[in-house]
């Protein structure tokens, strides 16, 4: 037995099979399709992306998330909405307010019906 | 302000009420709407793309690849040098496909392939990558313990055999070219395409060994 070999203590791999859905939760899909459509139209770079997506990534480990890779798309979000704030495309107040007044609709309009966002609380 | 998390215990009387809906959920939905309100997005470019990739795009498409640089010598030389070209030949090309590197697995060196800043991945030949591609452990262990990685895939390389890491990244995407099986002379190229796995492509196994 050797107490130097690095890689012995290590966690095993999480397992997916090559026929598993591509997005576990609509929102994943949102969030991939809205970073991927903005590169393309040029507000960022992909190269900045991959900036920001690598030190969400970071934070997490530093965190000590174990992060399996099943929350990927947690990391994709934060990077989002950082590269989205600092580019100057929106700002967090607004992001707030609209998390709001998306929850309170969600909540509030029953079941079987359209969830529109009918209340909106100012940004500032 | 505060958000209702998942969990938490909503009015019993008020018929109207939904289970609260995930913290994360509604942070897309407020980015969604701030760029679309905002011009900077299309929600029906959005839905388009999520289609592609749920059903158009995948390691199909790298196992069309493969199968041709098997059955045409040409091809596969094209595709060695410049893998970008070779691949948009057969028709997959765009985001994270702009600059691909083909390595080829033969009798003594094997590829495999990370990425340990991420999850940099060949989107137009591969598909979005799995998940264990983006867990920690894969990206550490790829680089520091590459042939126990491969042993838990239930690869088991000869200690004659070189093994090769490529680490993606933002630039450069690599796509692994497995050895053809043997007893596959006179297999179509759809017959060959069949053996060729995603993991086979990205290096954790082999092209599986036809039927019978």
């Amino acid at each position: 037995m050797s107490d130097a070999d690095p890689a012995r203590d290590l966690p095993r791999l999480p397992w997916e099979s090559e026929d598993g859905p591509v997005f576990r939760e609509p929102w994943e899909a949102t969030a991939f399709a809205m970073a991927v459509r903005l590169s393309e139209a040029g507000k960022f770079t992909w190269t900045e992306w991959v900036e920001y997506l690598s030190a969400e990534v970071a934070a997490a480990k530093e965190r000590g998330d174990p992060d399996l890779g099943d929350r990927y798309y947690e990391h994709w979000l934060a990077a989002l909405e950082r590269l989205v704030i600092d580019k100057g495309l929106g700002t967090e107040p607004e992001l707030a307010a609209l998390k709001h007044d998306w929850t309170e609709a969600t909540v509030h309009t029953p079941h079987g019906q359209p969830i529109e966002l009918k209340k909106r609380t100012p940004a500032d | 302000m505060t958000i209702a998390n998942e969990g938490s215990s909503i009015m019993a009387d008020d018929h109207t009420h939904n289970e609260p809906p995930s913290d994360t959920a509604m942070r897309v939905k407020a980015l969604e709407t701030l760029l679309t309100e905002k011009g900077l997005l299309d929600p029906a470019a959005i839905d388009a793309l999520v289609e592609t990739y749920e059903t158009r795009i995948g390691p199909r498409n790298g196992a069309r690849v493969v199968a041709r640089a098997w059955t045409d010598p040409d091809y596969r030389q094209r595709l060695l040098e410049d893998g970008t070209k070779a691949i948009a030949e057969l028709g997959f090309s765009g985001v994270q496909g702009e600059d691909m590197v083909v390595v080829e697995n033969t009798g003594d060196v094997h590829n495999m392939v990370v990425c340990t800043l991420c999850s940099c991945y060949p989107w137009p030949t591969l598909g979005l990558p799995p998940i264990w591609f983006k867990s920690a452990p894969y990206r550490a262990r790829a680089v520091i313990d590459p042939r126990g990685v491969l042993k838990e895939f239930g690869v088991e390389l000869s200690e004659d055999v070189e093994l090769r890491v490529w680490d993606s990244n933002a630039e450069l995407r690599y796509l692994v070219l497995p050895q053809r099986p043997a007893g596959t002379e006179g297999m179509s190229e759809d017959e060959l395409a069949e053996l060729v796995s995603r993991d086979s492509m990205i290096g954790t196994a082999l092209a599986d060994a036809p039927a019978g």
